[in-house]
């Protein structure tokens, strides 16, 4: 194990990647000479060369596109789009390309294409910059949705995203980046997709996010200890599709209520999904009505105590469960 | 490559013989192919939308006979002339439209989404301009491995108006890829005629991209033949893409739902007369290629092929609702690609 940040971890998982497999390569605005927006990629164009670090026009349907293509034609390309954001320009080729020509096809062909992406708002950028649309991509059959939390698993999910025969929308929140964790240093660690993580350990209320809000709920766990005595499982669901419902049901079903934060929009957000199968698996074990804490129904504004005020938080958290015994 | 430089179209090998009898069968196929879909969407055997290609089949036939084998193809929704073109078998091509087991993507792709990958047929594209990304992304494959194969991108005059068109060929332009990309101006995207959607001439636009750009007369096979050979041997050389725009015309509406407002019967009848299948049949017969008797024994022997089509897509089960599930991603078996 090695302490690093995020970000180095996330690098990390594409260097041994490259070394790993000759067809692996990267695209994206900016990540060659600058190093990535969020300097995920620094030093990666010095060791691989700008065939296999591809620094790209602002194109980014264009560029998911060619990926979808090299992908097609025997490689693993790796497109950064800088911020997720941006994404929603290249959605035709992420939605009614990637996902879908497997199917479409009838299983001749696979999109082994990795999309990265920086996500989430807290940062005073406004309303274009600021969102969390990790559930809009979760919504799409055919494409998995990695979240990361900590360090250790983004570098085990990315490098397991670099073996999976079908498109990746892998999700880094932007809070997250300069985040330290313990990272394996065994190059053939890999955390499964699917697989979410009880990071922590209650009996009387189960708090589900994933990756920001899993801090949340963190965060959240330690005040409701200190200030309240109750305790709180806390599940990081790592990757939201496929999405392993069964570690939530089997929490709920002990601890009897039910907590799910995201950054998102409550409105027709993901927290809804989670919220409706717990009621559907687990209706008879339910003290109270499963609770979502999420972003407020408004455009992220740029004032500071007006953002912080549309961001769901710990102290949210806490009175969601409060209000709920 | 700069507007109004002349760039000659008519090099290259000219087409032998035999391959003249190629081309004359293979747009014979297509034009019986896409008719016989017709009665058969009137008939309620095919579904959903329906794009026939009759009238642009020089188009298909001269462009894809001048690809080599391991060259790799993508297309708009009027697909089916390129897949045939291609050499997909016909009962495949007409099972898949029946939306059987047995067609071309087992039933879950239909007109619009023909693939096969065994002949590096890499779909037909529904999303006006969606494929010509991917297109550039192929031609990123062939240079990165150091291959020699191309990409062929075939789309219609709508896809120009597109962003998806100016960031794929400007990829391409920057990063020199082998990409010829073969524009179908029809004249029409859907009823809008193309010079009131494009600000300027469709080679001219793609012109500015500093890539060779030609106008040919898409209804002559062999000038298609020609100006494809030519685009495919730049490309292969590293000088980056070629771009070819053809001047042709569809005979039929849009798609079937089409009540065809915006053009004139006379119209219509006018390209009729530049028809591509007469012209090479008149000049090979000129040429002492073929006579009226082999010609129509060549008529009954592709329409025997499309009744066969039929018969083997109507004998197709349809696929069982078992398989719903099937394909939605590929088993991750702990390696990837
Ligand atoms: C992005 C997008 N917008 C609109 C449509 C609906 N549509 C389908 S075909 C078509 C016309 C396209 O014309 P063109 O590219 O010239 O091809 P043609 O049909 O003439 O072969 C339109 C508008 C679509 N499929 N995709
Ligand atoms: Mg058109």
């Amino acid at each position: 194990m090695t302490e690093m940040r995020m970000r180095d971890a996330i690098r990390e998982a594409m260097r041994e990647e490259m070394l790993r497999d000759e067809r692996v390569f990267l695209m994206g605005e900016d990540i060659g000479a600058y190093g990535g927006s969020y300097a995920c990629t620094r030093g990666l164009l010095d060791e691989f060369g700008p065939e296999r670090v591809r620094d790209t026009p602002i194109s980014e349907s264009g560029i998911v596109g060619a990926g979808v293509g090299a992908a097609l034609a025997g490689f693993i390309p790796m497109v950064e789009i800088m911020t997720i954001n941006f994404s929603l320009v290249a959605l035709d080729q992420i939605v009614n390309n990637a996902s879908k020509l497997h199917y479409m096809s009838g299983g001749q062909v696979n999109v082994p294409l990795v999309l990265r992406m920086a996500s989430g708002g807290g940062s005073q950028l406004g309303a274009t910059h600021s969102h969390s649309l990790e559930g809009m991509f979760a919504h799409f059959p055919g494409l998995t949705v990695v979240c990361p939390a900590f360090p250790g698993d983004a570098k085990g999910l990315l490098k397991r995203s670099f073996r999976e025969p079908n498109p990746v929308v892998f999700i880094e929140h932007t809070a997250l980046y300069g985040a330290r964790g313990e990272v394996p240093d065994d190059p053939d660690h890999l955390v499964e997709f699917g697989q979410a993580a009880t990071v922590r350990s209650g009996k009387d209320v189960t708090l589900v996010g994933y990756s920001g809000s899993v801090h949340q709920c963190y965060r959240a766990a330690d005040m409701l200890a200190e200030e309240h005595g109750l305790t709180a499982d806390v599940i990081d669901l790592r990757t939201i599709r496929p999405l392993d419902m069964s570690s939530v049901i089997r929490s709920v079903r002990r601890t009897n209520r039910a907590v799910v934060v995201e950054d998102d929009w409550k409105f027709g957000g993901f927290a809804g999904e989670i919220a409706a199968q717990i009621m559907e698996r687990a209706f008879d074990w339910l003290d109270a009505p499963v609770a979502r804490v999420a972003g407020k129904d408004v455009p992220m504004p740029y004032n500071r105590n007006l953002e912080y005020a549309a961001l769901p938080s710990e102290e949210d958290v806490v009175e969601a469960v409060l209000s709920m015994l | 490559m700069s507007v109004g430089q002349a760039i000659p179209t008519m090099v290259g090998e000219p087409p032998d013989d035999e391959l003249q009898q190629r081309f004359l069968y293979e747009m014979l196929l297509i034009r019986r192919f896409e008719e016989k879909c017709a009665e058969m969407y009137t008939r309620g055997k095919i579904r959903g939308f329906l794009h026939l290609y009759t009238g642009e089949e020089a188009c298909a036939v001269g462009a894809i006979n001048a690809l080599r084998d391991d060259d790799k193809i993508v297309t708009h929704y009027r697909d089916h002339g390129h897949a045939l073109a291609r050499g997909v078998e016909p009962n495949r091509i007409m099972a898949e439209l029946f939306a059987r087991v047995g067609g071309t993507n087992e039933g879950r792709g239909g007109s619009m989404h023909i693939f096969d990958v065994s002949r590096n047929f890499l779909g037909g594209y529904a999303i006006v301009a969606g494929h010509m990304p991917i297109a550039t992304g192929l031609g990123l494959a062939a240079n990165l491995s150091d291959e020699d194969w191309a990409a062929l991108c075939i789309f219609g005059d709508g896809g120009v108006g597109e962003g998806e068109f100016h960031e794929a060929l400007n990829l391409a332009a920057i990063w020199k890829l082998p990409v010829v990309w073969f524009c179908e101006n029809n004249g029409y995207g859907m009823g809008v005629p193309f010079d009131d959607s494009l600000a300027n001439d469709v080679y001219k636009i793609a012109a500015s991209y500093q890539m060779p750009s030609v106008r040919i007369d898409g209804m002559d096979v062999l000038e298609v033949y020609s100006a494809t050979q030519l685009a495919l041997a730049h490309v292969r050389e590293g000088n980056g893409p070629y771009f070819i725009e053809a001047l042709t015309y569809r005979y039929r509406g849009h798609s079937m739902a089409d009540p065809e407002l915006y053009r004139t019967k006379a119209e219509v009848e006018e390209y009729r007369q530049r028809d591509a299948i007469q012209r090479l049949k008149r000049s090979m017969i000129a040429d002492g290629l073929i006579d009226e008797p082999t010609y129509q024994a060549l008529v009954a022997q592709v329409d025997a092929e499309v009744d066969e089509a039929v018969a083997f897509a109507d004998a197709s089960p349809e696929p069982g609702l078992h398989t719903l599930y099937d394909h939605i991603t590929k088993e991750y078996e702990g390696e990837s690609g």
